[in-house]
């Protein structure tokens, strides 16, 4: 089918959000390459689940290709019509499942050399489009804190080596209650801007016990039985012989939240489609917490753009083969807190890195912390750069130049 | 120090300084580690699925050198992980085929083959899984060598071979401890060994990547030694090293750092060469591009068999 086909009739399995926003363009639908209408389909397709963010920017993408002359839009997504694709491609169902088209063109591009082709289309797009899109004013600047290495008494590994250059890396900061006081710090921004789905709290163990906080918390511990039920769901599907990766794969893509034990309910579906694709999507999400607590952050500064993550990395499992990590089967693994610190320690700069993709980023402040020592790092508009200071320091006061 | 070359001091101090090293290779094919690999055996960059358990569509380096030189089987070997790697050895390309592949051994298949009559507790650390996949790689099937004929090949009992691996920390120390053995036993003019125990960064864990490039450049090191302590090698073997590929820059927002190798990002795509040996010139930098697929030409200029349908050109530096 080509994208001129489409019709009203093509989205009657789409969510009933979805099949509106899709109903509502088809005439431009219709105008799009190939190579690229599924992609936007594939966005539209999960608008019911997705976060205000990620609507908002859909809602722009449409706007702003419904806005561009007939040639203008020929020009702008030529890359994506240059595209050679195969007549099996062409034969998809890419309307009812924009998904599976996805991974079998990516598979594609690669096997006919014209990935580079396709990722310099999409980057050009993506440029052209964020140059349309006025900044958006925030409440209050983004806020990232992380909080790495519970359990260390002693270490020896150089800490915060990728982060120094940009911000100032302090000695002697005084560590008491200061969990405590960070997660009451993000409880008050919370409070004071409150955005819809704007203030996190990731735990890689279980959550902090918080009373009436605002935080909305995401933990490795209190996804456990999500888990364990995903790992039994793999179990099975290997028992039953899944044809290989790419199968299991499409299956996990195609796995509702509720049949791994995630509510469904009407105010829930956003955050737990979220909680199913970090472990679905993941890779190594569903094993070590702290590649878990890292995808997270990624996923939320990406997809929700909050104007605040607190994410504390706790201890991982060690490591053991492959797939006895995946059984779950071990009640009491042994934990690794030196190589989970220095996990911890990549993580937070992953996170600082996908932090400052997002608007506002010169004016975003990001705090590491080494938790219950007296080591952190903050980037801020107000700090200086590849400076250390040994002076002492309460926590209070560096929450205050990152704030 | 430049960043992460502390975590490479053999390469950096004992083999670049011997070595002639090019530091720009860029591979324009797809980054997955079988498909990768197989088309750095054939010279050309291969498309088949690369997790699907299917032999090389050109013929492989083995092939040509064993037809061109008419060498007997167990001149040429491939020591490999287990997922996939199996095909590896040889293709289905017309004239070549089985009739000329090299040996192939996928040494944590064997001992897991051994270890299904007993617990493997001790041995779990050995029989890590691959690591491309979110999840985990269904064992691809074929090829399969009867136990007891692995063991005769590698002149080994079964009961030796697992008590020696018992004493190895890793699948690649087994791919090396197996290397030996075939050096040791056969002595092939052409032994290709992969190392693969670094794709654990897959599982997102940075430290056990680190730990895993760390114990690799030791491993890199071992095998030159080995090298040099083996009259049948030593004086008289060349031996390349170099990545498949790379994996994503931190910085590409479609990937996740060190994670993957999916965005096909420069970073991805360049890695580096070195070769060394008799006649190779030692701490020479070589800063031009060059591509993997240089890899079978310039071993047929070296050997003196043609590769016909390979890609790319040899490598004049080293001629």
């Amino acid at each position: 089918m080509s994208p001129a086909q489409i019709t009203e009739a093509n989205f009657k399995d789409y969510p009933p959000e979805a099949r509106h926003v899709a109903t509502s363009h088809i005439r431009l639908l219709q105008q799009l390459p190939l190579g690229f209408v599924p992609l936007l389909l594939q966005q539209i397709q999960g608008y019911d689940w997705r976060f205000p963010a990620e609507r908002r920017e859909i809602d722009q993408q449409l706007s702003y290709l419904a806005s561009l002359t007939e040639d203008r839009r020929r020009r702008l997504l030529a890359g994506f019509q240059g595209l050679k694709l195969s007549p099996d491609l062409e034969r998809l169902d890419w309307v009812g499942s924009p998904g599976g088209f996805s991974e079998r063109l990516s598979a594609y591009l690669w096997s006919t050399h014209q990935i580079d082709a396709f990722r310099q289309a999409a980057s050009n797009y993506l440029e052209k489009f964020a140059a349309t899109v006025s900044p958006e004013r925030l409440p209050v600047p983004r806020l990232g804190i992380a909080v790495i290495g519970k359990d260390v008494e002693h270490n020896s590994y150089p800490l915060f080596r990728k982060f120094r250059p940009y911000g100032t890396y302090f000695t002697h900061v005084n560590p008491a209650n200061g969990l405590r006081i960070l997660l009451e710090a993000a409880a008050t921004r919370a409070a004071a801007h409150p955005v819809p789905f704007g203030h996190w709290y990731i735990d890689g163990a279980a959550e902090e016990p918080t009373s009436n906080s605002p935080l909305i918390g995401i933990s490795y511990g209190g996804l456990e039985p999500v888990r364990r039920a995903l790992l039994r769901r793999i179990e099975k599907a290997i028992d039953s012989g899944i044809s290989g990766p790419e199968a299991l794969v499409t299956m996990l893509h195609k796995m509702r939240p509720d049949e791994i034990g995630l509510a469904q309910t009407p105010g829930s579906q956003v955050l737990s489609h979220f909680q199913a694709a970090l472990l679905t999507d993941g890779s190594g999400t569903q094993i070590f917490s702290t590649t878990f607590v890292q995808w997270t952050t990624r996923e939320l500064w990406r997809r929700a753009q909050p104007l605040t993550i607190l994410a504390r990395f706790t201890p991982r499992q060690r490591q053991r083969p492959m797939n006895e990590l995946l059984s779950g089967k071990e009640q009491n693994p042994e934990l690794d807190p030196i190589g989970s610190l220095i996990d911890a320690d990549m993580g937070a700069f992953y996170m600082w890195i996908d932090q400052q993709r997002l608007s506002g980023a010169k004016e975003a402040s990001f705090l590491v912390w080494f938790e219950n020592h007296n080591q952190a790092l903050v980037i801020s508009p107000t700090l200086p750069r590849n400076t250390e200071s040994n002076s002492p320091v309460e926590m209070k006061w560096l929450l205050a130049q990152a704030a | 120090m430049p960043e992460g070359q502390e975590n490479i001091p053999h390469l950096l101090h004992e083999l670049i300084p011997q070595a002639t090293f090019f530091t720009r290779v860029v591979n324009r094919g797809i980054l997955g580690h079988y498909v990768a690999t197989a088309s750095l055996a054939t010279g050309v960059y291969e498309t088949f699925n690369n997790f699907a358990s299917v032999p090389p569509e050109h013929p492989t380096v083995f092939e040509y050198f064993r037809k061109d030189l008419k060498r007997p089987p167990f001149d040429a070997w491939v020591v490999a992980p287990s997922n996939g790697f199996n095909r590896i050895g040889g293709s289905h390309a017309r004239s070549f085929g089985p009739e000329y592949a090299a040996g192939v051994i996928l040494p944590k298949r064997f001992l897991r083959q051994a270890l299904s009559s007993r617990g493997t507790a001790e041995y779990e650390h050995l029989l890590r899984d691959n690591y491309e996949t979110p999840l985990f790689a269904p064992e691809v099937k074929g090829n399969e060598i009867p136990l007891s004929e692995f063991a005769e090949i590698l002149k080994l009992s079964v009961t030796d071979f697992v008590a020696h691996a018992l004493r190895l920390s890793s699948p690649d120390e087994l791919s090396l401890y197996v290397a030996r053995q075939l050096m040791r036993h056969y002595a092939p003019s052409l032994l290709w060994i992969t190392l693969h125990d670094m794709d654990i960064a897959h599982s997102g864990s940075y430290s056990l990547y680190i730990d895993a490039i760390q114990r690799t450049d030791r491993l890199c090191s071992e095998i030159w030694r080995t090298i040099q302590s083996e009259p049948e090698y030593a004086g008289k073997t060349t031996l390349f090293i170099l990545p498949d590929f790379g994996r994503d820059s931190d910085l590409d927002a479609g990937g996740n750092g060190f994670q993957h190798h999916r965005t096909g990002d420069a970073l991805s795509r360049t890695t580096w060469l070195m070769a060394m040996g008799p006649g190779i010139r030692e701490n020479t930098v070589v800063n031009r591009p060059v591509e993997p697929m240089d890899l079978v030409p310039t071993l047929g200029a070296l050997f003196g068999f043609t590769p016909g349908m390979a890609q790319g050109n040899p490598l004049k530096e080293l001629l």
